[in-house]
């Protein structure tokens, strides 16, 4: 993309995507940390999970902020204003994710006392699976890679599968012996955060797929979406 | 914006080449601006923009040199026919420019003067037809009680829909609009925005404009210019949302020499 002819429009711009790129990373810190109190009881990472929700709000708003002053200094069209429309829903998503971990991380010293080993390989498993999905979908997002993009949205579809299998085996433990429902529910709770955590990784990849291709794929289905990724 | 009810087309133009002497300023150009619709043509200084809106009512043709050639199919006419009364076509076209022009005469008199070329009405018809045009421009309650004072007394937003007032007063089919706002501020300038709008329920609308925003803000259709070729032409929001031209794109964000 050439640069504009306004050089602090680019800056402006730059300043956005930095300031989404590095809340992306904080998210992607706390989604780690979360992981960790789920697979080794970690007490102090839930602890700072908590402690830096914070942070995470405030960039959110402070981006927001960026955005407006921006599309008020420049009233940005075509890919400029597909940019901006996809950092101010991103950072909603960001935010969101970040809520996700922090749930995780404070049920976490609860889950482990009422799991099976394999039960909490199997969540642990998952989650790193949408851990992973929120770094590509960043990656996809700083490098505006459609491959990328493609490969979460189809990742995602594994997520919402194992997350139905969860929910169904939970099931079955709860019917066999009511002693294990509260320990089920929080595992049922934990396993809709991390599908939570996939679908809010697949949204990023599609406003991806939406600035570099101009349409908009929130509704599509998975074989549509990767159908206009490969039109050229 | 209207996609559901598409509009036949009122202008086609076909292979039309604009030269100044030997140069050439538009290349061969094939496209059709669709009636009762506000079609923006945008594009650098110098793009041939303004020369393309002159072909439309061969305003070109009071200067020396001057041609064009392929043809701009109005209503099925060919408009380039030398056999094509200019009177009629003009009267048939009408035309804002970018400054306000109006003529050293009363209110009343710019109006009804370009209405006495045309047609012989009573004084009644006339009074009538004068503020039925003052009223289609926006500017009757601004100026019904002072008629007889000068039009040049006016502000220059006034004076320029004094002169869209004038435009329209003959019944045109066509208004042509060479950057109507460039010199008014932000009010005048929504004030004429509007009156665009509302006028395109009656008239087809060509308008010049060097700012980008006006543009999307008023168009249905857009068409780019650049170096006296038509690059791209369609719908005005996908336009400024995703042209299909990466030319376009650079242009509408800024990103242009």
């Amino acid at each position: 993309m050439n640069e504009h002819t306004s050089k602090q429009f680019d800056a402006d711009m730059e300043a956005i995507r930095t300031a989404v790129l590095n809340m992306g990373g904080l998210v992607e810190q706390q989604l780690l940390r979360a992981i960790n109190a789920l697979k080794s009881g970690d007490d102090e990472a839930a602890h700072d999970v908590l402690a830096d929700e914070g942070r995470i709000n405030s960039m959110q708003v402070e981006i927001d902020q960026l955005c407006s002053q921006i599309i008020s200094k420049r009233q940005p069209a075509a890919i400029d204003l597909r940019m901006i429309m996809t950092f101010i829903k991103t950072v909603t998503d960001l935010e969101r994710i970040g809520d996700e971990a922090k749930k995780i991380a404070a049920k976490a010293q609860q889950v482990r006392a009422g799991v099976t080993a394999g039960q909490l390989h199997e969540l642990t498993w998952v989650s790193e699976t949408a851990r992973q999905m929120v770094q590509k979908a960043l990656d996809a997002l700083a490098r505006l890679d459609l491959k990328a993009a493609a490969e979460v949205l189809r990742e995602d579809e594994k997520v919402d599968t194992e997350f139905v299998s969860i929910v169904r085996q939970m099931a079955s433990y709860m019917m066999e012996d009511p002693r294990t429902i509260s320990a089920c529910i929080e595992i049922v709770l934990i396993a809709k955060a991390i599908e939570r955590i996939g679908d809010h990784a697949k949204n990023i990849c599609e406003y991806v797929v939406h600035v570099v291709k101009g349409r908009d794929v929130r509704h599509a289905s998975l074989a549509e979406i990767q159908q206009e990724i490969s039109k050229g | 914006m209207d996609e559901s009810n598409a509009s036949a087309p009122k202008i086609k133009i076909h292979n039309l080449c604009f030269y100044y002497g030997n140069y050439q300023a538009l290349k061969p150009m094939d496209f059709e601006i669709p009636e009762n619709r506000v079609t923006a043509f945008i594009g650098p200084s110098g793009c041939g923009k303004s020369t393309l809106l002159r072909t439309f009512n061969r305003m070109y043709e009071l200067y020396p040199n001057q041609r064009a050639t392929g043809e701009i199919l109005m209503d099925g006419q060919n408009v380039l026919n030398p056999r094509q009364d200019l009177n009629m076509l003009r009267a048939k076209v009408g035309m804002v420019f970018q400054k306000p022009t109006p003529f050293p005469m009363s209110i009343f008199d710019n109006i009804a003067f370009g209405i006495k070329l045309y047609e012989s009405l009573s004084r009644r018809e006339l009074e009538e037809r004068v503020e039925w045009a003052l009223r289609k421009a926006a500017l009757w309650d601004e100026v019904k009680d002072k008629l007889n004072q000068s039009g040049t007394s006016l502000s220059g937003g006034q004076q320029q829909r004094l002169c869209i007032a004038r435009a329209i007063a003959v019944k045109p089919e066509v208004l042509l609009l060479d950057e109507p706002a460039s010199a008014l501020d932000p009010i005048s300038t929504a004030r004429i925005e509007e009156l665009i709008h509302e006028l395109k329920e009656d008239y087809t609308i060509a308008i010049v404009t060097h700012n980008m925003q006006q543009a999307a803000r008023v168009s249905d259709y857009t068409a780019y210019i650049y170096l006296g070729e038509l690059i791209e032409f369609g719908r005005t929001d996908e336009i400024f949302i995703k042209p299909k031209r990466k030319e376009t794109e650079d242009y509408i964000t800024g990103r242009f020499g």
